[in-house]
């Protein structure tokens, strides 16, 4: 009996101590890596080889516009000049005018950002509500090797949904729902119905991925001689699935929703591109042809920031679910 | 692209040579980047001509016999553009992995070779790197280097370099631990020399590994980048080209946008599928076996109708003709504390997870009769076992749900089984926490089982056995984690536990000096079968079986010459799949005829109380 369950929990995976001089670290580290941003979005237009204003005007601009740009950037001053200039304006939410339009930055950011939120968001949530319950139900039918058709069908079809591109979905869907059968507009947003095809695109990959890290956890749980003795309690289903396996679980796969998040933040960027959807996305891969490099330059920016602070999030909110780290003074 | 697959097969050993298991999907992984491989090298010669082949009568058509999936805008025929563009894009994809992948196990190894600053700066930015997703460094990467096939590549390539960074560090750190580089460096072998001769050599599998799934990923992702106009730029073409040309004419035409969409979806499954036969080859464990052949039972006769447990020729077989228990029979009288004692896989175990009904799956269990309280086992319902029947297993460390609290998991009893409130049932659970002397119960309700230690913990689980009224408590190697001192109170628990509760307790352990304290009767078990039963005064004197006198011997005390080495039985247990027709016991025995190896011996009376299973025992 102990010799088939040798994979139980005999290591604790809850080792690390998250006190609040680990929390300290998060944020220090947090704090660390959005200057490295700051500096790396800085760096960017420098990097750019040549003259990024020449490159963005084109060879026949008049010598005065490109002048007149130049200063305008800031970029005929010394970089450490224009460093302390760049993150001054940063930080007072100047994110700089596009090359372009003339707009600025920060408004094309703020239009476009609660777009992106919303798909990644609601991507995410549709992923974790379907892939979870369908973890579990593959692993509780195929434990022990039980029901080899179903594991095989299991692991066939979410290990080929995983390796497919969001973009490919986004096509398809456009290809047979919208443009074949018409159910749903084609492109941008206008109403409840234009989001269910992009979040739709976002999740299946994400739903496979989680279904699968999900079966895997739940496994390991039933082998675990908690489990056996809530079997020999002779626990309701319900109660020994939901109570006792779902909570050991929810670590790993929330871990990875978080991950998920973050990724597929910057996996709408295909997909916002497909459904014309108005986001950050769309907006990064328009600035990118045109060469319009303070767009580029604030929309990095927040994409990155935007990746820092999910994962932060997801780390003190596993460090406050996780029971073994509430420290308890005696 | 964002989905880089994450380190998580490092944590598995990784044999010398993975054999690719011949499931369907490894056959399909495997054909799919072969048949890629093929177009690539086969597919420019071909279809070259036709693909470049100008034809201004038939510009931007849809399918048609002589264009299946149609043509472009200057005529030409998309379907050779397809086949002539797998080598583009493998080519793109493979240059990609390979700055990636190389820049990546530098980053990687360099910290296992520096010292301590300039290594903890390149860990700390490689780990805030891997949290990025690559598409977002990808994009970095094409701003800084423009438009065009060679920042696609780039930025592929930096946005990999980080998972293989990771990954190379994981492993180095694990080899760079490990003694024989420790002995390299008391010899004073150089840095670079064990970065070379030691740690790259003993990671490289598993980095092949991951250089194998990476280049499906930077194949998807250099075909994102190009189907959102950043990567590949005409005249050139590889799928995402072709991707992105066919996307603009979708509400016209939406099957040219198939060929390319296909090629990429094809070439992203094969690797994949390929890549995870890999790493499951890599950590793969033997499948189970065929049907079993458990024999039908004898008839069992008379029920005992005074017994709180009767089991009659209990048989549990795994596939494959392994048999851990082969038709054991036992009694238990209320009140009554029988030890079950043998070794590690003599059956024990699964003995008292028959009786609970908690076989793992491919085990079946067969009996002649096996009644608890009178009932047939396989008739009583759910609340009517998970009462009558207390199970306390080995670990307790393992025994309680690390993410609930002690009371809760003690009071879901009541609530689910005795419809208690939930006020009640914790008030329950507290005081049988105090039952079993835990001190403080209240608040050790509240507490999460890692605040508990071992024996207190096992204490709580022997608590949760107690909230209902149990008739019998299965205690399996209960004391076995614990250390000495706490072994004791525990054994001196369950006895007070039973005398109070008049629960009759079937305690298995493989520590026949155990038994000798808490128990009233004794069955040894060996290799799946009951060899001797006797009660517990008389086990000193009594013990008839040779394997029971031998592990008696086998006990030192305290006239135990220290100057000799301490007795043992030779030999081994026969595995449960390698038991012959005779005595299991015979090869290892000193009274062994040719009898015992031809002829099992039933287990006949023996004594005032006994039971005997020996041809030699008269």
């Amino acid at each position: 009996m102990r010799e088939l369950h040798k994979s139980g929990p005999g290591s604790p995976r809850r080792v690390r101590s998250r006190g609040p001089r680990w929390v300290v670290r998060q944020v220090v580290r947090f704090a660390v890596s959005l200057a490295a941003l700051l500096v790396a979005s800085f760096a960017m237009i420098h990097f750019i080889p040549g003259d990024p204003v020449r490159a963005s005007l084109g060879p026949a601009a008049p010598i005065e516009l490109v002048q007149a740009r130049t200063a305008a950037l800031g970029l005929d001053r010394s970089i450490p000049e224009q460093f302390l200039t760049y993150t001054g304006h940063v930080l007072s939410g100047n994110f700089g005018t596009s090359f372009l339009s003339g707009e600025p930055v920060v408004e094309i950011v703020a239009a476009r950002l609660p777009n992106t939120l919303a798909l990644a968001l609601l991507a995410t949530v549709v992923a974790l509500l379907v892939a979870v319950p369908l973890g579990m139900w593959a692993a509780v039918r195929t434990e022990n090797g039980r029901n080899r058709g179903t594991e095989y069908a299991f692991t066939t079809v979410t290990g080929t949904a995983v390796a497919v591109p969001e973009f490919l979905y986004s096509i398809a869907l456009v290809t047979v729902f919208a443009i074949g059968l018409g159910a749903f507009p084609p492109a941008g947003k206008a109403g409840a119905a234009s989001y269910v095809l992009p979040v739709l695109a976002l999740a299946i990959g994400p739903i496979a991925m989680i279904a699968r890290i999900s079966r895997a956890e739940t496994l390991r749980e039933l082998g675990t001689d908690y489990v056996r003795l809530a079997r020999a309690k002779r626990l309701p289903a319900a109660r020994l699935y939901l109570r006792h396996v779902l909570p050991n679980t929810l670590t790993a796969t929330l871990t990875l929703g978080g991950l998920l998040l973050s990724a597929l933040i910057a996996g709408s960027v295909l997909v916002e591109y497909v459904f014309a959807w108005p986001g950050l996305g769309m907006k990064i891969v328009e600035s990118i042809t045109q060469k319009d490099y303070p767009v580029a330059q604030g929309v990095i920016l927040v994409y990155g920031a935007i990746v820092l602070v999910v994962n932060l999030a997801v780390d003190l909110a596993l460090a406050a679910l996780d029971p073994t780290s509430k420290i308890r003074e005696a | 692209m964002s989905d880089t697959p994450p380190a998580a097969h490092t944590r598995r050993g990784f044999p010398m040579k993975p054999r690719l298991p011949r499931t369907p999907a490894a056959v399909a992984g495997a054909v799919l980047v072969a048949a890629m491989i093929m177009l690539a090298v086969a597919g420019p010669p071909i279809w070259g001509a036709s693909a470049e082949r100008i034809d201004a009568a038939a510009i931007l058509q849809g399918a048609s016999a002589a264009h299946p999936l149609g043509t472009d805008s200057l005529g030409r025929d998309l379907l050779a553009r397809v086949l002539v563009a797998g080598r583009f894009s493998l080519a793109l994809a493979l240059a990609a992995t390979l700055i990636g992948g190389l820049a990546g196990i530098v980053l990687g190894a360099l910290p296992s070779v520096l010292p301590g600053r300039p290594a903890r700066l390149i860990t700390g930015t490689v780990n805030a790197l891997v949290a990025f997703p690559g598409l977002l460094l990808a994009m970095f990467t094409a701003v800084v280097s423009g438009l065009g096939a060679r920042g696609a590549v780039l930025g592929i390539g930096v946005a990999i370099a980080p998972g293989f960074a990771r990954l190379t560090q994981t492993l180095a750190a694990t080899v760079a631990g490990s003694d024989y580089v420790s002995a390299a460096r008391m010899l004073g072998v150089s840095r670079r020399r064990i970065l070379t001769g030691h740690v790259l050599p003993n990671i490289a599998e598993p980095l092949i590994l991951q250089l194998t799934q990476a280049l499906g990923g930077a194949l998807l992702g250099l075909a994102g980048m190009s189907f959102l106009g950043l990567g590949v730029q005409p005249p050139s073409f590889d799928w995402g080209r072709l991707l992105y040309d066919g996307f603009a004419r979708i509400y016209v035409t939406p099957e040219v946008a198939l060929g390319p969409a296909a090629a990429i979806a094809l070439a992203g499954i094969g690797f994949n599928l390929l890549g995870d036969a890999m790493a499951k080859a890599a950590a793969r464990t033997a499948a189970g076996g065929k049907a079993s052949d458990t024999a039908v039972p004898p008839d069992p006769g008379e029920p005992n109708p005074g017994a709180v447990l009767e089991v009659r020729d209990l048989t549990v077989a795994f596939p494959g003709g392994v048999t851990p228990v082969r038709g054991l029979s036992l009694t238990i009288a209320p009140g009554e504390i029988v030890g079950l004692v043998g070794e590690s896989g003599s059956g024990k175990s699964l003995t008292a997870a028959a009786i609970g009904g908690l076989v793992p799956y491919p085990g079946t269990v067969a009996y002649g009769r096996l009644l608890l309280g009178g009932r047939d086992v396989a008739t009583l319902s759910g609340k009517a076992l998970g009462t009558t029947l207390a199970m306390v297993f080995q670990d307790p460390m393992a025994s309680l749900n690390p993410a609930l609290r002690v009371g809760g998991q003690l009071a879901e009893v009541a609530r689910v089984h005795q419809g208690a409130g939930r006020a009640e049932a914790n008030r329950r659970a507290v005081d049988r926490l105090g039952h079993v002397h835990l001190p403080d119960p209240a608040a050790r309700a509240r507490q999460h089982p890692h605040e508990l230690s071992g024996g207190m913990r096992q204490r709580a689980v022997i608590a949760m056995g107690l909230m209902a009224t149990p008739r019998l408590i299965i205690a399996d190697e209960p004391t076995t984690a614990l250390d000495v001192t706490v072994q004791r109170q525990i054994l001196r628990l369950l006895r007070e536990v039973t005398e109070e509760s008049g629960a009759a307790a079937l305690f298995i352990t493989h520590d026949i000096a155990v038994v000798g304290e808490l128990c009233d009767r004794v069955m040894v078990m060996y290799a799946g079968r009951v060899v001797e039963e006797l009660p517990v005064s008389r086990l000193a004197a009594e013990a008839a079986h040779p394997y029971t006198r031998a592990l008696i011997a086998s006990l030192p005390d305290m006239a135990t010459d220290r100057d000799k080495p301490l007795a043992s039985i030779p030999g081994r247990q026969p595995a449960p799949s390698e038991v012959g027709p005779g005595c299991a016991f015979a090869d290892r025995c000193a009274l062994a005829t040719a009898r015992c190896s031809a002829e099992r011996p039933p287990l006949i009376p023996y004594g005032e109380a006994g039971r005997v299973a020996c041809w030699e025992v008269k």
